[in-house]
């Protein structure tokens, strides 16, 4: 896969020397009866982290538009895969949510505020505009005609 | 709030995920549950199945009971918007928790449809 775009790449999370504490997988349907599963899923899991009440709204918001893209623009609302992976760092929490579907042609485009491929379906094109507001970084690596991957990464303050 | 709603002369159809109260040619839409893609499938139908039903001009969407709400929010509000501009009606929003407030203001929507804090404001802001 080729990468297109991105304020911090994944592998920045490694050079902050950040110790691993916790790793999950989740692999659902492409149904929109999962975009609440998926966010709840990682918000449960981010909870290790005794993260705030905001803290968890921003991460079940960023991921409910990760995966909501995945289904609507990754496999236009037929049936795929769409695989979540949450992992804990001392720092914070990086999930990375990702379909082997449609592929991005224009990822910069994409990553617009307010540009829609689907306007019919009253997308708003906010998807990624949220997710870069409410985490602390995101990056998106896609390919046309092999799938998309979004990383995002939160900083979660210890006390 | 049953009773709040029948006080301000509110009368109309309640399903579980949505309750629709009319008041004139004001629709109060309010919705019972998180705001995501998938239940802005159904909300979109049920709301414009009542719009089609009965004489409405101005639409309230009143988010006291919405504890999420995602970008899809946006499109669900925008979308009711412009069906109603067509008739010079009015759309406002109230009680939206800090969080949905902060995706409204991102997306510019807070420019064009006014956010308030009480039912009765957003009512007698519509006239006609």
């Amino acid at each position: 896969m080729s990468a297109q775009g991105g304020l911090k790449p994944l592998t920045a999370a490694k050079e902050v020397n950040m110790q691993l504490i916790n790793e999950m997988k989740l692999e659902f349907m492409s149904k929109s009866n999962n975009e609440a599963f998926g966010r709840v899923v990682a918000a449960a899991f981010a909870s290790q982290l005794d993260p705030t009440v905001e803290e968890i709204a921003d991460i079940k918001t960023a991921v409910s538009e990760a995966v909501t893209n995945a289904i609507i623009h990754g496999y236009e609302n037929k049936p795929g895969i769409v695989t979540m992976v949450c992992r804990l760092y001392d720092a914070g929490i990086e999930i990375t949510i990702s379909d082997e579907g449609k592929g991005i042609e224009d990822v910069e485009l994409a990553r617009q505020p307010l540009y829609t491929s689907k306007p019919e379906m009253e997308r708003s094109g906010m998807g990624f505009t949220v997710m870069e507001s409410f985490m602390d970084s995101v990056s998106v690596k896609s390919e046309p005609g092999k799938g998309t991957t979004v990383t995002m990464f939160k900083n979660i303050k210890s006390y | 709030m049953v009773e709040y709603y029948q006080c301000l002369g509110l009368k109309g159809a309640k399903y579980l995920d949505v309750k629709l109260l009319k008041k004139g040619t004001t629709l109060v839409i309010r919705i019972m549950e998180d705001m995501d893609h998938h239940s802005s499938q159904y909300l979109r139908q049920k709301i414009d199945n009542e719009i089609i039903k009965s004489t409405v001009k101005n639409i309230i969407f009143d988010f006291s009971n919405v504890k999420f709400m995602d970008s899809s929010g946006i499109g669900i509000v925008v979308g009711r918007y412009k069906n109603v501009q067509k008739l010079n009606g009015r759309v406002a929003i109230v009680n939206a928790n800090p969080k949905i407030m902060q995706i409204f203001e991102m997306s510019g929507v807070l420019k064009i449809i006014p956010a308030y804090s009480d039912l009765e404001d957003a009512i007698s802001s519509m006239c006609g």
